[in-house]
């Protein structure tokens, strides 16, 4: 994939007509033709997408990876981010996290009647920024218009198809004892945005959502022959939850420094006064990866040059157990990790 | 982070555990008031690092847990009303009733949303002049301030499609009641700092020359218990008695005074039902006549909510757990029948709760 998919990066349509995306757009008349004439098709250009079709026939090699995730977040617009750029960025992480490339992806829009064209068209043109970064392409999407029901007004699946580019599955059971766990940079930043913006929450902060693909990451690692075992993206439940669920599927114990997990300032604070384990708060552009200590030092030196701080880090530690994930806290105690039931809820007091 | 990090060091922590096991020479049990407090010992694992001879109980100042269900049950029953917007704070909404939860009247179609001030709902109610705004008001000396302060306001604005589902809890009638049990096991209280920085420490001076118990008002990170810990150990082996303030960083002797005007001009104290507890007299706080347009007890029907009898109060335990009778890791069914996906009662399901911290952390 050594091409870039090409888009426009000015908008469609103009901004000037406040239009309101109606019934009438999912019609599949005029309404509908206008929508994936003027918006979609013109940002998402590729040749696969320009065929006009209901599917793309594209071509593929080594093992494939396909995956789908769908996205409801409220705000639509976030700071660092929008309904646009996660779910692209999400779909192409969790084929990353297969250890491939990302290549095609699907995007489905259910619009609610009432959202205004101009959202739609910023979040579509968000949408190809990040699969441009990704170098990936939208090669099929569907739209469907539904009936208005209180929520934030759209709601997008995305599906997606890599190029595996590992020999072996990168999965719990491929963890051996004495692997460590690199983790890719600080944790929390995604729940913690998207909840001062939606609640209204001011903290005096300019924090942003840590939204972005790490296919370009992984696969650096990759090419430069790092074994990795495992790869995990710590989206809903955080990196405790990730952690505790690798642990309890591959059978063994992990054990981890509290310390050594960097959070930002702004999130610690915003956690600590809501009562919320930034542990368990979801990132959207963080990965975790298994590896083998002897490689440990050079993973974190590829993934900080191409980051150009030192966000990596070496968190922990796998031994051999029964999938207890154990923490050292600040103050040298030890605790162990659990799944939450349901999510984090803000306390009173 | 300031005013954190300097309370979570290792070499304090680690010089206040050695100092706690120089000082105790006998057997004793402290009960720390507050959810919070239960919370951070849980997390940090600080029983570890007490002398066997030091017991700690965790006491009934969890919020949510000590809401009476049939308050809960009416919250529901006003969810479900068309028109009305139910807002509560985000820990309350998984505590169940007598029958189901706020998130399962949510589900069900009920409008329940979660607020982080009683302001943000009249800032509701201002903004929706068509709806009843309803704000389901429940904690301790800690939330009532702000509970007043949304009363006075919408009160003095005239915004009249907002009222308050009052269920404020007072703590000194809790740790009486907890003292005057017969199976108390209490010899001293590591109070609430948040509830002391507004209230003060004079609210505990007759109760601490009554009952001969040292109460420390205390804070809620590593450094702040152990050290509240080490103070009411000290007292205890010099067989003292009296009010000591730890949180000296928030709590001063007399509180937070306007606060407390707050509080006196819109509530007064009366009779209060406690999950677990039973009706403690004079604990709990509503409405004076004054504010009777902005309460809801006033405002929608009286049957609304007030049937339905618990689905299983003869299993959970608690009322035991709340008084310090039992550690939430003694109820057979804790981890059992009992967890956070299947709570049995309230202590399991607030973050705040002594089993859900057990659950959690142990």
């Amino acid at each position: 994939m050594s091409d870039t998919p090409s888009f426009t990066p000015s908008c469609p349509i103009p901004n000037s007509r406040n239009e309101l995306i109606t019934l009438a757009h999912g019609g599949g008349g005029s309404k509908t033709q206008s929508l994936l004439d003027n918006v979609f098709r013109p940002l998402f250009s590729n040749d696969y997408l320009n065929q006009s079709h209901d599917g793309a026939v594209v071509p593929t090699r080594n093992q494939s990876a396909f995956t789908t995730d769908s996205y409801v977040v409220e705000p639509l617009f976030f700071p660092g981010g929008d309904i646009g750029s996660l779910s692209v960025n999400g779909t192409v992480n969790d084929l990353a996290m297969c250890g491939a490339q990302p290549l095609y992806l699907s995007a489905s829009f259910i619009i609610q009647e009432g959202l205004p064209l101009n959202d739609l068209i910023r979040i579509a043109q968000s949408m190809a920024n990040a699969a441009a970064a990704a170098r990936v392409k939208i090669v099929t999407g569907d739209t469907k218009v539904i009936e208005q029901h209180g929520g934030a007004g759209l709601m997008i699946n995305t599906a997606g198809v890599g190029s595996v580019e590992v020999e072996t599955e990168l999965t719990p059971r491929s963890v051996e004892a004495g692997d460590v766990i690199l983790l890719s940079g600080d944790v929390g930043r995604h729940g913690i945005a998207v909840m001062a913006k939606r609640e209204g929450l001011d903290f005096q902060t300019d924090l942003e959502s840590d939204c972005a693909g790490v296919a370009k990451e992984t696969l650096e690692l990759i090419r430069n022959g790092i074994d990795l075992h495992c790869l995990r993206d710590p989206t809903r439940g955080g990196l405790a939850s990730i952690l505790v669920e690798i642990a309890r599927d591959g059978g063994f114990d992990i054990q981890m420094d509290e310390m050594s997990v960097p959070v930002h300032d702004a999130v610690r604070g915003a956690a600590e006064i809501l009562g919320l384990d930034p542990l368990y708060i979801p990132c959207e552009g963080r990965f975790v990866a298994f590896l083998p200590e002897a490689q440990a030092s050079r993973a974190v030196r590829l993934l900080n040059a191409i980051y150009g701080s030192p966000r990596a880090k070496i968190i922990g530690s796998v031994k051999e157990g029964t999938g207890i994930v154990s923490l050292q806290t600040q103050i040298g105690s030890v605790r162990a990790l659990d799944l939450l039931s349901g999510e984090q809820l803000p306390r009173i007091c | 982070m300031k005013y954190v990090d300097e309370f979570r060091t290792p070499e304090t922590v680690q010089l206040l555990a050695q100092k706690i096991k120089t000082a105790a020479t006998r057997e004793w049990s402290i009960m720390e008031v507050c959810g919070g407090q239960t919370h951070t010992i849980m997390k940090y694992g600080l029983g570890q690092l007490l002398p066997p001879s030091i017991t700690l109980l965790h006491g009934p100042g969890c919020p949510v847990c000590v809401t009476d269900e049939q308050r809960i049950d009416k919250a529901i029953a006003l969810a479900a009303q068309p028109g009305v917007i139910l807002c509560t704070f985000g820990d309350m909404i998984r505590v169940p009733g007598s029958q189901s939860s706020l998130m399962e009247a949510k589900a069900r179609g009920g409008d329940v949303r979660i607020v982080y001030s009683p302001l943000d709902a009249l800032a509701l109610a201002e903004r929706e002049p068509g709806r009843e705004i309803v704000f389901f008001a429940v904690g301790f000396e800690t939330t009532a301030p702000t509970t007043a302060a949304a009363a006075r306001e919408a009160k003095r604005r005239g915004i009249c499609n907002f009222s308050l589902l009052v269920s404020h809890v007072l703590v000194p009638p809790a740790l009486e009641a907890i003292l005057m049990s017969s199976d108390n096991q209490v010899d001293g209280f590591l109070a609430a700092g948040h509830v002391c920085t507004v209230m003060g420490l004079t609210a505990y001076e007759p109760i601490s020359a009554k009952y001969e118990v040292p109460i420390i008002a205390t804070g809620f990170e590593p450094v702040d218990i152990l050290q509240g810990i080490l103070m009411c150990i000290q007292q205890l082996e010099q067989g003292l008695a009296k009010v000591e303030n730890q949180y000296t960083r928030a709590v001063t002797a007399h509180g937070n005074t306007a606060a407390q005007r707050l509080v006196s001009e819109v509530f007064q104290a009366d009779d209060q039902r406690w999950r677990g507890l039973g009706c403690l007299p004079q604990s709990g706080l509503r409405l004076k006549d004054k504010y009777r347009e902005h309460d809801a007890d006033a405002r929608f029907d009286q049957s609304a909510g007030s049937a339905g009898h618990s689905i299983s109060p003869h299993k959970c335990l608690a009322g035991d757990v709340l008084r310090g009778a039992i550690r939430p890791s003694d109820c057979p069914y804790f981890k059992g029948e009992c967890t956070p996906d299947h709570p049995l009662g309230a202590p399991m399901v607030s973050s705040e709760g002594a089993c859900a911290a057990y659950y959690s952390y142990q």
